[in-house]
């Protein structure tokens, strides 16, 4: 689903933040990025979303090479790439259900078609009651929960989260990655960004650790316990 | 025969799924379109007051087209009131005169004659000067007896072609008992230059407005693009295209449009409505059988039509120069 080879990515201004990443992450697949602050969590993602570009090396997604897409195709990319924030990205003057939706109109859904799809997605994040509220009027795990709904109201084959449970408590933050859990199961990809070395290493999910730019280590499942 | 059947039940779906599509597709649109209207609407006081700009900006060259309209219609007035007037010698007796009204009324090229005698003029100029009892000291008469000539009215000789008039004078100048054949339309002609002039200005003018009502949309917009930054990056990030991103902006644009053409059109109207009093009373006082033109259909299309292209146009610009800067990071 994923794969980097030899991908660097250098910011104007001569910043080395990824340097020779390789890796690949199989469809279905859940993974963890980790890494102290500063090494490159947010930078991997951003090239995976083409909100970034790698300088060096090959980024594919999808069986697709990302430096083939050009600047008029990144949207129609980044609609197969849910995505989820730490700050969530909400939009405050609209409804949960019209932020959830927005993804869908974008898409040009017909109404009905994007009633059942957001209901569906306000579900499975546990927030079908909230629909009419604004986003102002949530808790933090709520909110979070309301861009996880919106991250795969699309369905979309891959699921990117960065520092998804940076604000919210060990318990809502273990809540919040049994909904990743969930859509892994049902053969989405899932990458998470996270600095919470004990929530991740509780987990039985591969961990990728980035260090001052490169990968250090790629530990599988198995011994994730261990680490 | 199953499988064109099946076919055609193919191409009836798809025709179908065409026409959900379009029919998606329009309401996408017209949504859009409501929802710039009612995000207008929810500062009233801001809408009104650039679309206040935008119509006063637009009223001014209009108002000016539509005087310049109505002046070429007095002119047009003035054309069919070309006049010569033949002086007559005063040794001219009124049998004579009356023969050589006669020689004229043969001639193709004049429509009407009028005549006027020495004793009508001089009592028309008694009446109309106010001198009467000062001209009663005089012992002759001293007005000539006039004969006025109006030529048959054709395109070729209307006053701007002024050569065949020129001809006609000349030749009515050569009349047994004419003194003078005078055909004095200088101002006239001085008239169609200024107006001239007029029009130029007004065009200029007009450019010149429009440039800047194309601005003042164009910045509103931009402001209107900045406040809605983060959304704009959100929907980004989420795989709005551009086209998506720019819709409502243009539609913006648009509303500014038809409200400043519609204030343009109620200034235009509410000021020429306070103007057209005086005006007809002027120009009824040179028994001029004017009556003010306020606005037709024609101008009315072109002044909304207009301001609705400016405001669209003003926001394409904004948004292509805008739009690019503003990117996820
Ligand atoms: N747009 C940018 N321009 C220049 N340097 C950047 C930019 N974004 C991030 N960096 C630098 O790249 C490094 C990695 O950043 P980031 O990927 O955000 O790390 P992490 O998410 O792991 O904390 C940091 O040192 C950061 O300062
Ligand atoms: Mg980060």
């Amino acid at each position: 689903m994923i794969r980097f080879s030899h991908a660097s990515k250098r910011y104007p201004g001569g910043y080395d933040a990824l340097q020779d990443i390789n890796f690949h992450l199989a469809p279905g697949e859940m993974a963890f990025l980790t890494g102290h602050s500063g090494a490159g969590k947010s930078t991997l993602l951003k090239l995976i979303a083409l909100i970034e570009r790698a300088s060096r090396g090959q980024v594919i997604v999808n069986g697709q090479n990302l430096a083939k897409i050009s600047r008029r195709k990144i949207p129609y990319h980044r609609r197969n790439v849910g995505m989820i924030f730490q700050d969530h990205q909400l939009l405050f003057d609209r409804t949960v259900f019209d932020n959830v939706a927005l993804p869908l109109v974008i898409n040009g859904l017909s109404h009905q078609e994007i009633g059942k799809k957001v209901r569906a997605s306000l579900d499975k994040v546990g927030l079908l009651s909230k629909e009419r509220a604004y986003p102002i009027t949530l808790s933090g795990g709520e909110q979070q929960r309301v861009g996880i709904a919106r991250a795969v109201v699309n369905k979309p084959p891959l699921l990117l989260a960065d520092e998804p449970t940076g604000n919210l408590d060990p318990e809502l933050s273990r809540e919040i990655m049994g909904i990743f859990e969930q859509f892994s199961q049902v053969g989405v990809t899932v990458l998470i960004a996270s600095h919470d070395i004990e929530l991740i290493t509780h987990l039985p999910y591969r961990v990728l650790t980035l260090k001052n730019a490169r990968l250090s280590n790629d530990s599988a499942p198995a011994t994730a316990g261990q680490y | 025969m199953p499988d064109s059947v099946m076919i055609l039940h193919q191409q009836q779906q798809a025709s179908i799924e065409m026409g959900n599509w379009l029919h998606t597709y329009l309401l996408r649109h017209l949504q859009v379109f409501f929802y710039s209207l009612g995000q207008l609407t929810r500062s009233p006081l801001s809408l009104l007051m650039t679309s206040a700009v935008i119509g006063i900006a637009l009223a001014l060259p209009t108002g000016l087209h539509i005087i310049l309209k109505n002046m070429q219609n007095i002119s047009g007035d003035l054309d069919s009131a070309a006049q010569i007037s033949l002086f007559l010698k005063k040794s001219t007796s009124d049998t004579q005169a009356q023969q050589l009204i006669s020689q004229l009324k043969a001639m193709p090229q004049i429509n009407k004659i009028k005549y006027i005698s020495r004793e009508q003029a001089l009592q028309e100029f008694k009446r109309l000067s106010g001198f009467g009892n000062a001209l009663k000291a005089l012992e002759k008469n001293p007005l000539p007896a006039v004969i006025v000539v109006q030529p048959s009215l054709s395109q070729s000789n209307a006053l701007s072609n002024t050569k065949a008039t020129q001809q006609l004078v000349e030749q009515l100048q050569n009349k047994p008992y004419v003194d003078i054949a005078q055909f004095d339309m200088q101002w006239v002609k001085r008239l169609y230059t200024i107006m001239d002039i007029i029009r130029r200005g007004v065009i200029i003018l007009s450019a010149l407005l429009a440039l800047a009502v194309l601005l003042v949309i164009g910045n509103t917009i931009r402001l209107a693009i900045q406040n809605r930054r983060d959304e704009i990056v959100i929907i980004k990030l989420i795989g709005g295209t551009d086209t998506f991103i720019r819709r409502p902006f243009l539609y913006t644009g648009f509303w500014y449009g038809l409200f400043g053409g519609l204030i343009a059109l109620f200034l235009v109207i509410t000021s020429l409505l306070m103007l057209s009093g005086p005006i007809e009373a002027l120009t009824q006082s040179y028994e001029s059988q004017f009556s003010m033109q306020i606005i037709d259909v024609n101008s009315t299309l072109w002044l909304i039509g207009g301001s609705i292209l400016l405001g669209l146009s003003g926001s394409w610009v904004a948004v292509e120069r805008h739009l690019r800067e503003i990117e996820p990071t």
